[in-house]
């Protein structure tokens, strides 16, 4: 019995990733880091700035999300995100431009708790690729 | 009847307008096929989305409490429109199908007496509903620094939506775009976003237990807002495939039309030529015979 699940992620432009053979994926979701597993029950979560790790036979990778929703389902993962980025592809301009961004964001005075939590997040990733 | 000279020139002026339309199709074809794969390409996301938010909304329990972009005010006064178009023309029916929809959507609120607010996205819906519905328009939205569709854009609009939901600026929120069936077909559309209607893929969709972390309706409250934008980028997408899918038949029949006014003018211009030689023969002859 293999222990491999499928995983799916797409962005609202296209399908990012799909990978058949993945053994383990660790995503950022709110209330914490997650590992999911084969077999793992139903489950949708949603997640916070954070680095997604997907460990499959062909290699693993990592991806930087800002926002989105895991769904898992008979061993389907799909994760729904509207900004996400290949660690390998990300130079340090890229980082920088986002980092600076999101402590813009920060540094305004009306944002609610919850996105500033969020934006702080954000910013503590980013500053620890660095 | 014209001189040789005016149809010569007329035949000229025809046939660069004809190149021009001919350059305009090859490359409304070009960009239809990128817009039509994109729209493919970002079908999966909406789709996934709705059947997420389709499960919660199943799951949520209590349902009175529901958040109210998923539930509605309650109320029915304030009707928010979004009509979506092209910043540009020269795409056959493709603004005026949009626009025909939506006019015929706002005299039915009038009648019942429901207060119309607008916002346009595209500078040529705009043009068309000022005229009529100048006070009504709230916004205008126009992305004519954009090439592409792109989820940013969409984003903003879908802030701005929520942004006045929240404040209680209206009830309802539809939106208006053409939805992409072929290139000669394009069906405008009426889609109801605001509160969201969950029922219409209630059967490809058996219920599911799901876990949920943090519990639904904190999932659904962070959700549904994302939802507006995604639709709102999916009418884009598809409204961009539209545009250059009318574009394209509608300079398709332009060059045909310049091609019969081509040959019909050349046929007019070799009579007229031959009138002439004619009547100098006839001049030379007579003049001859009178000798």
């Amino acid at each position: 019995m293999s222990d491999e699940f499928k995983i799916e992620i797409v962005n609202p432009e296209k399908s990012f990733l799909i990978k058949e053979d993945v053994l383990e994926v660790i995503v950022p979701a709110f209330e914490g880091e997650m590992g999911i597993l084969k077999d793992h029950i139903s489950i949708i979560s949603f997640l916070k700035p954070g680095i997604i790790t997907v460990l499959s036979k062909s290699g693993n990778e990592k991806f930087f999300v800002e926002d989105g929703i895991v769904e898992f389902k008979n061993n389907h993962l799909s994760i729904l995100t509207s900004s996400i980025f290949n660690l390998s592809d990300m130079d340090n301009s890229k980082r920088q431009d986002l980092l600076k961004q999101a402590e813009n964001e920060a540094s305004k005075t009306e944002i609610n708790d919850q996105s500033k939590y969020l934006i702080d997040q954000k910013i503590e990733v980013l500053r620890s690729l660095n | 009847m014209a001189s040789l000279d005016d149809l010569k020139k007329r035949i000229a002026s025809v046939k660069s307008t004809q190149k021009i339309t001919k350059a305009m199709k090859m490359v409304a074809a070009a960009k239809l096929r990128r817009a039509q794969e994109s729209a493919e390409k970002g079908r999966p996301y909406s789709e996934k989305m709705n059947n997420v938010i389709l499960n919660l909304s199943n799951g949520i329990s209590d349902k009175d409490n529901a958040p109210k972009l998923l539930s509605g005010t309650g109320k029915d006064n304030v009707h928010l429109c979004v009509v979506m178009t092209s910043d540009r023309g020269l795409c056959g029916g493709f603004n005026s199908n949009i626009i025909k929809k939506a006019k015929n959507y706002f005299n039915k609120l009038e009648k019942n007496g429901k207060d119309l607010k607008i916002i346009t996205v595209g500078s040529k819906g705009n043009d068309q509903l000022k005229r009529m519905y100048g006070n009504k328009i709230i916004a205008n939205i126009s992305f004519k620094e954009s090439k592409n569709a792109n989820y940013f854009d969409a984003e903003k609009v879908g802030k701005m939506v929520i942004e006045k939901f929240n404040s209680e600026e209206f009830d309802f929120c539809t939106i208006f775009y053409n939805q992409f069936k072929n290139v000669i077909t394009q069906i405008p559309q009426a889609q109801q976003i605001i509160p969201l209607k969950t029922e219409r893929s209630k059967e490809n969709e058996s219920e599911d237990s799901y876990e949920f972390e943090p519990d639904e309706d904190e999932i659904l409250s962070n959700l549904l807002p994302k939802n507006i934008s995604t639709q709102i980028f999916k009418a884009m997408l598809e409204n961009s495939a539209s545009e250059q899918g009318s574009r394209m038949s509608a300079m398709d029949n332009a060059t045909r039309n310049a091609g019969e006014m081509v040959d019909k003018l050349t046929i007019e211009y070799n009579r007229s030529r031959q009138a002439a030689i004619t009547k100098e023969l006839i001049e030379i002859i007579s003049g001859a015979e009178s000798l």
